[in-house]
């Protein structure tokens, strides 16, 4: 398969994790949408690889970008961690995880 | 390498102590002292050589910039928890785990200071954060942390997606991620994927540093979060931030023989004279009308954060000594600020009147770090903006940058001098909600004769760069 639909097929993945980000109210949702696009650029990162790898010039070529992806990916890990004691935190002081909860600093 | 290596073992030793260690006095002493053992090893790496000697594979190079800063950014550190560990003590009840944090996120910027290859920077950009999130959402019952914390974990995560993808579309376009190696591949010629790669990359450098069209995060965040660490935030993290920013940059200007301006096939100073105009008219006309002064430094350190992307702009060897000057001098004033605010119970205007009837010292020393910060002479801050602004008069045909620049730093002494006509002019009673003590008193006044010796001589800071 050409690079071409694979790059399209991970853009578009990233678009909606974005539009998600913007458009979504529900903290554990936008949380979801981030992991999407962080997971198209794994895709993205994959296939690259692949393509690299299929040039002559050089027997590990290409091999970085799958490295990249694990690293990325116990990154991801960690950030989930995080993210999700952060949430809980916040349910229990306001009983729910919507992000309209988001303006008390406003003023 | 020293620095990296040590500072991890030193925050799994800081989080050992919370375990085996019951008093909370001493937490702050391990802390201290690790952090000028971690001072020692670094400078000794720089003039002779480092502990540790095992092969890198192109993943990190050490240069005298990155381990002068290295030095620099555990002074101020060293600063910080001097004036300011009593604060974090009062914070919770998880002391030591905090002291871990802020010691795991120097490690991250260690990192930063030392990347060659986008991996490392993505890794340092990563271990810089994340400790963060937890320290911004540290007091777990406060609703304005939490709400701080949440915020600053989503916008700083849907950052981290916009660098990956950058990363992944310039891996794509030139087959490596060593970043000196990406500007030759194609002998000059750029793809359509690298320069979109490059512009993520930047917009997300840009959320880290909160440069103007991202910079909405900032106050909110810095306003919602616990005051010591957000003196933390605004003066180490935000230098790291701008350290991996130079650092990305500066290895692919340097490596082409062409003009900084063409290496990527855009007109970059034209898109960095837009975002520094954006980031100064955002930082410094919002915060003409904060009243709490909390917020008011948020604004005030996105206002600075646009005097430091003049590096970004010009990126020559004035920029270079101009930013070490702007990193010791905005993180030592904002450092003495943020802690005497942190010991006061109203971080309003109204908070500060009469602070100088009661405490003169303190009120002396918060006017030479507001001077300081709105660029007067004999302060460390003029210096910093002088050696800003005369790096971007270099690049031709951006004297109207130049021009903006000071105006917006005239504007800048407006709402740093009415926190002084509040200490001087106003009857009031300021209370605090922590002790004065009488080393804070001294450490403060000390800090506050730094900032005027590094205004006074400041090549003494530079020479350190080459000797």
């Amino acid at each position: 398969m050409p690079i071409q639909y694979y790059i399209a097929l991970a853009v578009t993945l990233f678009c909606i994790g974005v539009l998600g980000v913007l458009i979504r109210r529900n903290a554990i949702i936008i949380f979801m949408c981030i992991e999407m696009m962080l997971n198209a650029a794994n895709l993205l990162l994959v296939a690259f690889s692949k393509t690299h790898a299929a040039l002559p010039n050089n027997p590990l070529a290409g091999i970085d970008g799958q490295l990249f992806v694990f690293f990325v990916m116990v990154v991801a890990a960690a950030e989930v961690s995080v993210g999700l004691a952060i949430i809980v935190m916040m349910y229990r002081n306001t009983h729910s995880v919507d992000i309209n909860f988001l303006n008390r600093l406003k003023n | 390498m020293n620095a990296i290596i040590l500072s991890a073992i030193l925050g799994v030793i800081m989080m050992f102590c919370s375990a085996f260690v019951k008093n909370k006095k001493s937490y702050k002493v391990v802390a201290f002292i690790g952090l000028i053992i971690l001072l020692i090893a670094n400078i000794i790496e720089t003039y002779s050589h480092s502990f540790f000697t095992f092969p890198l594979y192109g993943m990190l190079s050490f240069d005298r910039f990155g381990l002068y800063l290295n030095s620099l950014i555990i002074v101020s550190v060293i600063i910080y928890f001097f004036l300011s560990s009593s604060e974090i003590e009062h914070v919770g009840e998880h002391v030591a785990e905090y002291f871990a944090l802020i010691i795991f996120s120097l490690c991250g910027i260690f990192i930063l200071t030392s990347f060659s290859n986008l991996l490392t920077l993505f890794l340092g950009i990563e271990i810089m954060s994340i400790p963060l999130y937890i320290l911004t959402g540290s007091q777990k019952m406060s609703l304005i942390s939490n709400e701080a914390s949440l915020k600053y974990f989503l916008m700083g995560s849907f950052s981290t997606g916009l660098m990956l993808m950058g990363i992944a579309l310039i891996y794509g376009g030139t087959e490596t991620f060593d970043i000196a190696k990406i500007v030759n591949v194609h002998g000059g010629n750029i793809s359509f994927l690298e320069v979109t790669g490059m512009l993520l990359m930047v917009a997300s450098l840009c959320f880290k540093v909160s440069a103007a069209p991202f910079h909405f995060w900032t106050p909110d965040v810095y306003d919602g979060a616990p005051s010591v660490f957000t003196s933390f935030m605004a003066t180490i993290i935000k230098i790291g931030g701008f350290i991996g920013f130079i650092r990305f940059l500066s290895a692919r200007a340097e490596q082409t023989n062409v003009d900084y301006n063409n290496t990527f096939g855009i007109d970059w100073h034209f898109i960095f004279a837009i975002i520094i105009i954006a980031t100064l008219i955002f930082g410094n006309i919002t915060a003409i009308f904060q009243r709490s002064v909390k917020r008011m430094l948020a604004y005030s350190s996105i206002a600075q954060a646009g005097f430091m992307l003049f590096a970004l702009f010009s990126m020559n060897d004035v920029s270079k000594e101009g930013f070490l000057l702007y990193a010791v001098a905005y993180s030592f004033a904002t450092i003495g600020i943020f802690a005497i605010l942190s010991k006061m119970s109203d971080v309003t205007l109204d908070g500060y009147n009469g602070l100088a009837k009661t405490h003169p010292a303190l009120a002396f020393a918060n006017v030479i770090f507001l001077l300081s910060l709105a660029g007067i002479p004999l302060t460390a801050g003029f210096f910093a903006k002088y050696y800003m602004l005369s790096s971007a008069v270099e690049v031709k045909g951006y004297l109207w940058l130049v021009i903006a620049g000071v105006i917006f730093a005239a504007i800048s002494a407006y709402y740093y001098f009415r926190v002084i006509q509040s200490m001087y002019f106003k009857e009031g009673t300021t209370e605090f909600q922590y002790e004065i003590s009488k080393p804070f008193t001294i450490g403060v006044i000390v800090l506050a004769i730094l900032v005027i010796l590094v205004g006074v001589f400041p090549q003494t800071i530079l020479n350190y760069l080459y000797f």
